[in-house]
C-alpha cells in the first residue's frame, strides 16, 4: 500500500480528475501528438512559443491517470518558461522518474513535480510520466507533428 | 480403484468432478509470490504456465537427446528425429488431421498466419480481389492480409460485430462473393472471450466454395478442437497458450491446399534436390519447415498435449464457463464497471474497463496485491475503437484457476476504486 500511495499521489489523482490548461489551444503555432502504442495513451500538446518563451501552453486527449497527471502538472510549470528554460526541466524531471527515488531528486527545486518520484520505483510506468514531456521536446526542438514513445 | 482411469485434477475416482485445486500443483510457476503475496494469474489468453512434465520434457530432451532432425544416421539423431515426428502425431490426433504431414510446425499463431497469408494468398489473389475477415481479429489476422492485399491490390473486408460482441452473420453472407478467395477468422476473440460459430460460417464459406483459415490461439487450451468435424481449411495455433512452450506452434492445412502451395521460406530440410538452375522441393510438411526447426520446442508441445489428453477436457471447459460467468455477475455488481464484451457464448475471458479510472493504472494497483491481468489493447485496436475506449483490462482464465482467484480479483477490483476515489 505504501509503494502505491507513493504513486498515486493526492496531487497527481488531483490533477488527472481535474487536468488544468486541458483543451484545444486555437492560435497555438505548434502542435504535436504523442502516442504510446503499448497501452494507447495519446495526447496532443499544444503551443504557442513567441520569442523563445511559452507563452501558452495545454494538451488534450487520453491516457491514464500517471500520464495525465504528469501533461497537466507539465503545462503548469512550463507557461512563461523559455525555451532553454524548459529543456532543462525535461533534464530534471527525465532524471527524477529514472533514477531510484531519493539520488538525484532534489524536492524543493522540483516543487509539484517532486510528487513523481514514486514513478522510479514502477519501470513499466516511466513512459507513460514521460510521455508529454518527450511530445513537449519534440515541439520545441522542431515542427514535426508526432512523437511515438516506441 | 484402477489408476490407469483416473484422471489428472481426480486425485478421488469416486468423485468424478475435475479439481482445478489438484492441478495446480503440477504447475511449478503458481507458486511464486509478487510482492510478498501469493500469485493470482489471470492473464492465461496472453501466455499459460507449463507443467511440471513440459518442463521436464524439455530438459529431458537437451540433457539426453539433444540432436538436429532429418541429417544424422547416428544415435541421437535418429532419436530426435523420431522424438520431432512423435510430436508432429500428437498434434494431428490431438487436432484430429487426417494426417501428420498436414500439421506445419511453425513459431506461433501469427507465423502459421502469415504462412498461409503469404503462400496461399499470395498466390490465389489477384487484382480486385477480396479477403473477409471480421471486426474482432488479434492484428496477427488482420496484419499479414493486408500485407498480401496491398502487393496484389486485393482488398479486405471486415464483418463488423454487435454492441454484444457478436459477429452479424447476415452481414458476413452479404460480403462474400464470387471474388473472395479466403475467410480468416477468429474461433474465440482474446479481447472479448466471443466464441463465434465457426463451424457454421465455414459452412457457408463452402457453400460458395470458398476456404476458411481460423485462428485458434484462443481456442486450444479451453475445448476440445476437430479440423474434421470444422472442415476448416487451415487452423493455426500457438504452443504457449495452451500449456506448452513460446517460439513454437502448428499451421494446420487441408493436404491438397498444402500441396498446392509454394514454399513459404527457402533453405535447408525443405529440398529434394537443389542445383543453382532448378531447386525441386521437399515432400509435406517438409516443404514449409526450411531450416532446423525448434526441436525441443515440439517436444514440449507434445509434453502439453499429453497432458491435456490426461484431463476431462469437458469439466474443464465447464469449469472455466463457470469461473468467467462468477467473474462477470461479480463485476456487474461492482457500481462502475463495465463489461466490454457480452457475447452469449463466451470462453475464457472477461475485459472490463472501471469509470474514470484507466485499465492501466488498474494494472499497476492489482499488481500490488499480486494480481496479473492483462491492460491496453490486446492487439485488437479495430475493437477498442468499436466500443469506443481506450484499451480494458482483461482478466482470462484457464484450467488451474479458482474460484478463490476470482474472489481476489474482485477484492483487487474494489481497492482499486479505493485507491481512486
Ligand atoms: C486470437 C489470437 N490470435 C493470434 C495471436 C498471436 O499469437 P502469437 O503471438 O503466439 O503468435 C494471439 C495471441 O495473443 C491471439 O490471442
Amino acid at each position: 500500500m505504501s509503494d502505491l500511495r507513493s504513486l498515486y499521489q493526492e496531487i497527481i489523482l488531483d490533477h488527472n480528475k481535474n487536468p488544468r490548461n486541458f483543451g484545444v489551444l486555437d492560435d497555438a503555432n505548434r502542435v504535436i501528438e504523442g502516442y504510446n502504442p503499448l497501452c494507447g495513451d495519446r495526447y496532443t500538446i499544444y503551443l504557442k512559443l513567441e520569442d523563445d518563451v511559452i507563452q501558452e501552453i495545454k494538451f488534450s486527449g487520453v491516457g491514464c491517470a500517471i500520464s495525465k497527471a504528469s501533461a497537466s502538472v507539465m503545462t503548469t510549470v512550463l507557461k512563461g518558461k523559455t525555451v532553454p528554460e524548459a529543456e532543462a526541466w525535461f533534464e530534471k524531471f527525465h532524471a527524477l522518474v529514472t533514477h531510484p527515488s531519493g539520488e538525484d531528486a532534489d524536492g524543493a527545486s522540483l516543487g509539484k513535480l517532486a510528487a513523481f518520484a514514486g514513478v522510479s520505483e514502477f519501470p513499466a510506468r516511466v513512459k507513460c510520466a514521460t510521455l508529454a514531456w518527450h511530445s513537449l521536446k519534440g515541439a520545441l526542438r522542431s515542427s514535426a507533428t508526432s512523437v511515438s514513445t516506441e | 480403484m484402477n489408476s490407469t482411469t483416473v484422471k489428472k485434477g481426480v486425485r478421488d475416482a469416486t468423485v468424478s468432478r475435475f479439481d482445478p485445486g489438484t492441478v495446480r500443483s503440477d504447475f511449478p510457476a503458481l507458486s511464486v509470490t509478487v510482492k510478498g503475496k501469493p500469485l493470482v494469474y489471470l492473464d492465461n489468453a496472453a501466455t499459460t504456465h507449463k507443467p511440471a512434465s513440459v518442463i521436464e520434457a524439455i530438459t529431458q530432451f537437451y540433457s539426453a537427446e539433444n540432436s538436429n532432425v532429418h541429417r544424422g544416421v547416428h544415435h541421437l539423431s535418429e532419436l530426435a528425429t523420431e522424438k520431432f515426428e512423435e510430436s508432429r502425431r500428437k498434434v494431428q490426433r490431438f487436432l484430429n488431421a487426417t494426417e501428420s504431414s498436414e500439421i506445419i510446425f511453425v513459431r506461433g499463431t501469427t507465423e502459421g498466419i502469415n504462412l498461409a497469408a503469404q503462400s496461399y494468398g499470395g498466390t490465389v489473389l489477384r487484382n480486385g480481389d477480396n479477403v473477409v475477415i471480421s471486426a474482432m481479429e488479434h492484428h496477427s489476422n488482420i496484419v499479414p492480409w493486408q500485407i498480401v492485399c496491398d502487393r496484389v491490390g486485393a482488398s479486405l473486408r471486415v464483418i463488423p460485430i454487435n454492441r454484444k460482441g457478436e459477429l452479424l452473420q447476415e452481414e458476413f453472407e452479404r460480403l462474400l462473393d464470387e471474388r473472395t478467395k479466403i475467410v480468416a477468422l477468429t474461433h474465440i476473440s482474446n479481447a472479448l472471450g466471443t466464441v463465434n460459430p465457426v463451424q457454421e460460417m465455414i459452412r457457408t464459406a463452402h457453400d460458395r466454395k470458398i476456404p476458411v483459415l481460423i485462428d485458434g490461439a484462443q481456442a486450444v487450451a479451453h475445448g476440445h478442437v476437430d479440423v474434421q468435424e470444422l472442415d476448416c481449411d487451415f487452423y493455426a495455433f500457438s504452443s504457449h497458450k495452451m500449456f506448452g512452450p513460446t517460439g513454437i506452434g502448428v499451421l494446420y492445412g487441408k493436404k491438397e491446399l498444402l500441396e498446392s502451395m509454394p514454399p513459404y521460406q527457402g533453405g535447408g530440410d525443405m529440398i529434394k534436390s537443389v542445383s543453382f538452375s532448378k531447386t525441386m522441393y521437399a515432400d509435406l510438411p517438409h516443404k514449409f519447415e526450411a531450416g532446423t526447426p525448434h526441436i525441443a520446442g515440439a517436444i514440449g508441445l507434445g509434453a502439453a498435449i499429453d497432458y491435456i489428453g490426461e484431463l476431462a477436457m469437458e469439466e474443464v471447459a465447464l469449469h472455466e464457463r463457470r469461473l468467467v460467468q462468477d467473474l462477470t455477475d461479480a463485476l456487474t455488481d461492482l457500481p462502475g464497471v463495465q463489461i466490454i464484451g457480452t457475447a452469449t457464448n463466451k470462453a475464457g475471458v472477461v475485459s472490463f474497463t472501471i469509470d474514470g479510472i484507466h485499465p492501466h493504472d488498474i494494472g499497476t494497483i492489482l499488481n500490488e496485491d499480486g494480481i496479473a491481468v492483462r491492460t491496453g489493447q490486446h492487439c485488437a485496436q479495430p475493437v477498442m475503437d468499436f466500443f469506443g475506449i481506450p484499451a480494458t483490462a482483461r482478466a482470462s482464465v484457464a484450467l488451474y484457476n479458482t474460484t478463490k482467484d476470482i474472489q481476489d480479483l474482485v477484492a483487487g477490483v474494489r481497492h482499486v476504486q479505493k485507491v481512486f476515489h
